[in-house]
């Protein structure tokens, strides 16, 4: 009866000389897993975005967060003219990401994502675009 | 100049020594708020409070000024006077256990001997003289705290708090039989129930009461647990469980008043370590300056209090009800016994 007491307390005292492992936060940041769900990114190449604004993304997207319209630029081709992201809807599952076909879109560590006002969370193009 | 035969320094000493306790007394409750929850943050393989000044060392000052400067809100279907009294009623008698322990030797100032006890004095010839029922008084102080507790628990007019106060007075009494009965012990030895002298036969080493005669050490733990019970500490802090009564008897309280009831509990932890250093453990007795040596033990009592509280989950109230009368109480009840025994036939 007693000796299950007396190895609890052994217990908890082993613990008070363990390190803690509690992370300073804003001063310490954590590191995140390679393949960590952030902060989307449309990746850049020939200086100019890689998306050429199929609609998977908005389709498969279950949140309903991707607004896309597509535009018409000087070859004829094909591309996001607007690209918006509304991360006060966005659960960040990723799959934006895998029905990606032209691997245009990717995601980044970047997970502190607090703001003022809520149309600050509304990700234009502009913003979303890779910084090189 | 002289009052009564005794120079102005004398009664100056006798303050500055009342004062200087009872300071203490107060940093050493705020700085448990602390070290209780930096050890427990540690135990739990964290750290506990770091923002406030050096490694989180304002804390308690924080928290203090905090508590002071909100609003005290008093529900429109209390009862207000026995509202006010009862943070009062649950902390004084924490406090003022504190006049009948000798927490040092004596020290001379003017050719006069002033003995480190609150409420005690030495004649001409260097006798100290204490309160000579210094136990019993401790014991009275005891059960007073608890009619603070239930006075808040009935004037909040709320469910929780009245079940609070309830389970606080019926624990208070289970546990305080045995508490006495396991004090019982330690007079046979003493045959004394002057503090002053308790203190004074346990010097030495191997002199303290706890390992006296085997039955005076299990004496000794088992008042310590009685203690910690009725001191409403975990496990033992059904009045307060949160997880059941919100916050207990302290559920209506806010601000200052709350803060009282705060201070009593830690004030209690202290009081509750000082007996059991004074009762047990040998008083100020030891190898470091006999201060110095009170102090320590206190604190470590008061280190195993915050152990106790990291390492078990709190008792359900039957079982503490069962372990208060049907362990305890006859175990004690045998500790007398046999206790009587030792002391014939290998002390005497």
């Amino acid at each position: 009866m007693i000796a299950p007491l007396i190895k609890g307390l052994q217990i908890t005292l082993k613990h008070l000389f363990k390190k803690p492992i509690t992370l300073m936060y804003p001063e310490e940041k954590p590191v995140v897993a390679p393949n960590f769900r952030g902060l989307h990114t449309l990746k850049v190449s020939h200086d100019k975005a890689k998306c050429v604004a199929c609609y998977l993304c908005p389709t498969v997207c279950p949140a309903k967060c991707i607004t896309v319209e597509a535009g018409e630029d000087a070859k004829h081709d094909k591309f996001a003219a607007k690209y918006e992201i509304d991360l006060l809807r966005c659960i960040f599952c990723g799959y934006c990401v895998e029905a990606c076909p032209v691997d245009a879109l990717g995601m980044t560590q970047t997970f502190e994502l607090a703001n003022y006002k809520r149309s600050d969370f509304v990700f234009t193009k502009e913003r979303l675009l890779e910084k090189k | 100049m002289e009052i009564m035969g005794l120079p102005l320094i004398y009664y100056g000493a006798m303050i500055l020594k009342v004062l200087l306790a009872f300071v203490f007394v107060l940093l050493t409750v705020a700085y448990a708020t602390y070290a209780e929850r930096k050890i427990i943050g540690h135990m739990q393989v964290r750290i506990g409070p770091n923002r406030t000044g050096p490694m989180g060392l304002l804390q308690p000052i924080a928290d203090g000024i905090k508590l002071f400067f909100k609003e005290e809100i008093i529900p429109a279907q209390a009862s207000k006077f026995a509202f006010v009294l009862a943070p009062l009623v649950a902390l004084i008698p924490a406090f003022i256990s504190f006049a009948v322990i000798p927490f040092g030797d004596t020290f001379e100032i003017a050719g006069y001997k002033v003995p480190l006890q609150i409420a005690a004095y030495a004649d001409q010839a260097g006798k100290v003289f204490d309160l000579n029922i210094g136990v019993l008084y401790i014991l009275a102080m005891a059960s007073l705290g608890v009619y603070g507790i239930v006075l808040a628990g009935w004037s909040s007019n709320s469910k929780y708090s009245l079940l609070g106060g309830l389970r606080a007075s019926a624990q208070m009494i289970s546990y305080e039989l045995a508490a006495g009965l396991a004090i019982v012990c330690v007079f046979m030895v003493s045959e004394s129930l002057s503090l002053q002298q308790i203190v004074s036969d346990q010097g030495g080493l191997f002199g303290w009461y706890i390992f006296r005669t085997p039955f005076t050490f299990v004496a000794g733990i088992i008042f310590f647990i009685c203690s910690l019970a009725e001191i409403n500490r975990t496990p033992f802090d059904l009045p307060e469980a949160e997880t059941e009564l919100v916050s207990g008897f302290c559920t209506e309280y806010s601000s200052m008043k709350y803060a009282m009831f705060f201070m009593a509990e830690y004030a209690n932890m202290v009081t509750v370590c000082a007996v059991t250093t004074t009762l047990f453990l040998g008083g100020w007795h030891g190898p470091l300056p006999p201060v110095l040596n009170f102090i320590a033990k206190v604190y470590i009592l008061m280190f195993v209090c915050m152990w106790v509280r990291a390492t078990y989950p709190r008792y359900r109230y039957d079982q503490l009800m069962k372990l208060g009368w049907k362990v305890f109480l006859p175990t004690t009840l045998f500790l007398i016994v046999g206790n009587a025994f030792w002391i014939t036939l290998f002390q005497k």
